[in-house]
């Protein structure tokens, strides 16, 4: 055993190690806001995203993978956010972007 | 006009059951004319833990396809007078829940009933959804664990959104929150999330605090709800449970580490105000 390991080892005795009551806590906050926010989202979205690619797959040659959908909440508006990568027609990657804004 | 509480948490074995068969015998003791009913479909367990299993004969299902009148159904239990509980049917067919057969049996036991205690089973299925859809009061079981807190977490979203009083837009069921399985020595090591992390994260009304205790176990074995051993902590701390839910105020017991005399003989800390 090299000097370094057992050096660690001593260190890593006096350490005191973090209580995991704290790291639960941290986890489950961050994990609650975020399921929080997608909770208030419309059902519809995941339909509407699945037409959204059909139309699109209709004209241009996608990957299906490559499509993300967002909805972003400010307020009083709501921003539908739908990013495509449209596979190149010079061997070149171009990003298009659609952007529709819906007010509540 | 009778109050419905449903008591769920999402999650399984965090002590729904124990805490409606509690709760019930509580507000019976009380004086309230009372019904627990069991919403787990297929898998019935209210009657053990009241231990009245060997006296069903017809269950909540009978009732809602009109095999068997509501009082045909109803058992009387052993402990408490002025105490009825429905047993859940130990049929497989899902569908065997309807929401308008479950409205009929709670406007008809509403009439002669003063509270009706819906003990959800666990999971986010048909029967946990019709358990809290006719609620007035919410009982959040929750264990000071992460996958219990978020699942209550989730469980409260629906309360908000998939409720008849949700839905009519009428004032929101009012929420409360059950921490079980407390070990306040393991809150002090720094192992288990304390009443306070979890009051911060969930953010509803605490009503009360069960320590973890042998009592419980020693209960369901008996077939005697908790509350009735008088003598445990476990017991005390469902009766002021329900003397919160019923408006007193009381300060939450068995939350500090037991010390023994000795080592409070010789410490010289200023015990600290809770």
């Amino acid at each position: 055993m090299s000097i370094q390991t057992q050096f660690s080892k001593i260190l890593h005795y006096f350490q005191r190690p973090q209580k995991t009551a704290k790291v639960a806590k941290e986890r489950l906050q961050i994990i609650i806001a975020h399921e929080r926010v997608t909770r208030d989202k419309p059902d519809y979205l995941s339909a509407m995203q699945k037409d959204l690619i059909e139309v699109i797959a209709k004209y241009v040659d996608i990957n299906r993978e490559d499509v993300k959908i967002e909805l972003e909440r400010q307020d009083g508006c709501s921003i539908l956010e739908l990013n495509v990568t449209l596979p190149n027609f010079l061997d070149k990657k171009e990003n298009s972007k659609v952007e529709a804004a819906t007010e509540f | 006009m009778a109050q419905i509480i449903v008591v769920t948490s999402g999650k399984g074995g965090v002590g729904k059951t124990t805490t409606s068969a509690s709760i019930a015998v509580g507000l019976a003791e009380r004086g309230f004319k009372t019904v627990v009913i069991d919403f787990d479909i297929g898998l019935r367990n209210l009657d053990l833990i009241m231990g009245c299993e060997r006296r069903v004969v017809y269950d909540f299902v009978n009732v809602i396809r009109g095999e068997a009148s509501l009082n045909q159904a109803l058992i009387r239990d052993k402990h408490v007078s002025e105490l009825y509980i429905l047993p859940a049917s130990q049929t497989r067919d899902k569908d065997a829940l309807t929401t308008e057969g479950v409205a009929v049996v709670l406007e008809e036991l509403r009439k002669t009933f003063d509270y009706i205690v819906c003990d959800s089973p666990a999971g986010i299925e048909r029967g946990a959804q019709l358990a809290m859809y006719f609620a007035d009061h919410a009982i959040v079981v929750t264990n000071p664990e992460v996958s219990s807190v978020r699942d209550s977490d989730r469980m409260l979203g629906l309360l908000s959104s998939k409720t008849k009083r949700a839905e009519e837009s009428r004032e929101p069921i009012t929420e409360h929150l059950l921490l079980t399985r407390y070990s306040p020595k393991r809150v002090t090591k720094g192992d288990m999330l304390s009443i306070s992390d979890v009051n911060e994260i969930l953010a509803i009304p605490l009503l009360g605090v069960i320590p973890e205790s042998q009592a419980v176990l020693r209960a369901s074995n008996a077939g005697d709800p908790v509350i009735l051993d008088r003598e445990s902590d476990a017991g005390q701390a469902y009766a002021d449970a329900v003397s919160r839910f019923l408006g007193q105020d009381l300060p939450y017991r068995f939350i500090e580490e037991k010390t023994h005399w000795l080592k409070r003989l010789f410490s010289f800390k200023e015990k600290e105000a809770v």
